[in-house]
């Protein structure tokens, strides 16, 4: 096994009555509100929960990008302040710098970190074998399909070998043939090095089979609602999306969602009008 | 990778369509290819002969000695006129100087501008005590045309030259500025968060990101402000100049040398265009990702 790809050290991460709100007064925004969550190291957590619910808020608090305003976050055992290396982040797409090529955006956290040149472009080409890119080393984002800018974007977080693999909904702008594709190189790359994964999608088939285990968060202001366990054998082929048992865990999945939803048709006094992407707005804004 | 080789083979084949869709009428028709020929060919015939025209035109005014709607043509020197000065003007030593001159004044003013312009842009566009500190001063003196300022130049500074280089600097910087300014704040966020995660500092955040991030508006700024360079420090030369293409220009009319006056006027367009096409040529030359489809991804 190649050095790149050592079994590390992979963190927790513990949320303790997290609470997270934008804004002050009457325009005061609750995303979070008090929310449990203890994810042991090197565990596969996928989180479902309706549009808008504060899924990507939690990616952001967990990566830095926002603060608490209430609660304890705790990854690997220490508070989490900011942004730090050994918590990696997978956003949606466009993300990738258009103006660094596919080696250059990958290259970029290893250079933060005063990685020397020698030991930066070994790792960075050996990183870009994995995910079957060295032939595009030196082409540009605009250059590549949406899937391999996703592949780019995995490869530019785990390069810098975090510990938490934070990711919001990764492939969900994917066809379905290059997002199943994207979804086992993710669960390759994971049984390699077993990096605790926060996967947020709305995607229940996506959830099943890639996780370990399915938090279900309510509506805004998110709580966890329910959590199913997926005792699926690993590793898992795609076969699995067919069997009875990943069908049952499936309806499961859909009937928590159904009742979250139909809970949020009626939305309480005060936060009526606040839509999703003002909640991303938010999260930018702190950042 | 079986995957990557099949989307390879998806991209060669989607192409391999779009090519065979867009070329299939050419290739097994070629009358209609020729046709497309034709009808390239003839849309530059008219082009040219508009252009052939207009000097015919204005050939027939000067020596016919028209007057259009009140405008007399007596006075306005001959297209056949304006060739001879400008073939007497290639031989003598005259125009080396001026072209000097004026090159120089713009050199200094639109490098000073630009550095400046888009170092207080970055500043303004990303952090809100900058704007709130540089922006009020700046949209008071915005609107003041350079000229304006030629009187208050002429006290301010010591020598005719440096304060032509002034007007110059005053009218490239505004354009650089608010270019520079839209550019970084139209930096998407995510980008921004992006390089946070991946432990970017103060430094490489505005090396890396926000600088190249707005690179496209910042030449388009850059190219804007070539234009207003020329244009306000040709009007400082007509004013308080000694040499330069604006003094040659008004020092004809002085002289009642009137193909002069025209042969500086093109002087004058063609130096902007070249400069402007300089700028753009260079500043694609930073970009080299631009060409796949701009800043987004």
């Amino acid at each position: 096994m190649s050095d790149l790809f050592k079994p590390d050290e992979a963190a927790g991460i513990r949320l303790k009555q997290a609470s997270l709100s934008f804004g002050e007064g009457a325009n005061r925004l609750e995303a979070l509100h008090q929310l449990e969550l203890t994810i042991p190291a090197g565990e596969f957590v996928s989180v479902l929960g309706p549009s808008g619910c504060g899924k990507s808020t939690l990616i952001g608090a967990i990566a830095g990008l926002a603060k608490l305003s209430a609660g304890e976050l705790l990854v690997n055992g220490s508070a989490v302040r900011a942004p730090g290396a050994e918590r990696g982040v997978v956003f949606q797409h466009h993300t990738l710098f258009p103006w660094k090529t596919v080696f250059q955006n990958v290259e970029f956290g290893l250079r933060n970190r005063g990685v020397k040149k020698p030991e930066r472009t070994a790792s960075v080409r050996e990183m870009l074998a994995h995910v079957g890119l060295e032939e595009f080393t030196h082409h540009y984002p605009a250059q590549l399909s949406g899937g391999m800018q996703q592949r780019v974007n995995l490869a530019r977080a785990l390069v810098n070998r975090p510990k938490v693999l934070l990711m919001d909904e990764p492939f969900a702008a994917l066809d379905a043939q290059t997002r199943l594709n994207m979804q086992e190189l993710l669960l390759a790359l994971w049984s390699e090095r077993r990096m605790t994964v926060l996967f947020v999608t709305h995607d229940v088939d996506e959830a099943l089979f890639l996780a370990d285990r399915v938090v279900v968060l309510s509506r805004r202001p998110a709580e966890i609602r329910s959590e199913v366990v997926v005792e699926l054998p690993r590793p898992r082929t795609t076969s699995v999306l067919t069997e009875p048992r990943f069908s049952s865990l499936k309806r499961h999945c859909l009937e928590l969602l159904r009742n979250e939803s139909r809970r949020s048709i009626r939305p309480p006094p005060g936060d009526a009008q606040a839509s999703p992407e003002e909640l991303v707005e938010a999260v930018t804004e702190q950042a | 990778m079986a995957t990557i080789g099949h989307i390879t083979t998806t991209f060669t084949a989607m192409s391999t369509a779009i090519t065979t869709l867009d070329d299939q009428p050419a290739v097994s028709n070629p009358a209609l290819q020729t046709s497309r020929w034709r009808k390239v060919a003839a849309r530059w015939f008219v082009r040219l002969l508009s252009i052939a025209l207009c000097f015919v035109l204005w050939e027939a005014a000067s020596r016919g000695k028209w007057t259009v709607l009140g405008a007399r043509f007596e006075n306005v020197p001959a297209p056949s006129q304006v060739f001879d000065a400008a073939k007497e003007l290639a031989r003598s030593p005259k125009l080396t100087g001026h072209l000097k001159a004026s090159l120089m004044r713009i050199f200094a003013g639109f490098s000073l501008a630009a550095v400046l312009a888009v170092a207080s842009g970055m500043l303004i566009g990303r952090f809100r005590w900058a704007e709130d500190g540089l922006m009020p001063p700046f949209e008071i003196l915005r609107p003041i045309p350079a000229v304006a300022w030629i009187p208050l130049a002429i006290l301010l500074w010591p020598t005719p030259e440096s304060s032509m280089i002034f007007i110059t600097f005053i009218g490239a910087f505004f354009p650089i500025l608010l270019n520079t300014v839209h550019g970084v704040e139209g930096i998407d966020r995510r980008l921004v968060q992006a390089s946070l995660v991946l432990g970017t500092g103060r430094v490489a955040l505005f090396r890396e990101v926000i600088l190249p991030g707005s690179l496209p508006a910042i030449v388009t700024g850059l190219t804007i402000g070539m234009g207003t360079a020329w244009f306000s420090l040709i009007t400082a030369e007509m004013v308080s100049g000694q040499y330069g293409i604006g003094y040659f220009t008004w020092e004809a009319y002085t002289l009642q040398n009137y193909p002069d006056i025209v042969l500086g006027m093109i002087l004058i367009g063609v130096l902007g265009m070249l400069s402007s096409g300089l700028i753009r040529i260079v500043g694609l030359r930073f970009m080299p990702w631009f060409k796949f489809g701009g800043n987004s991804t």
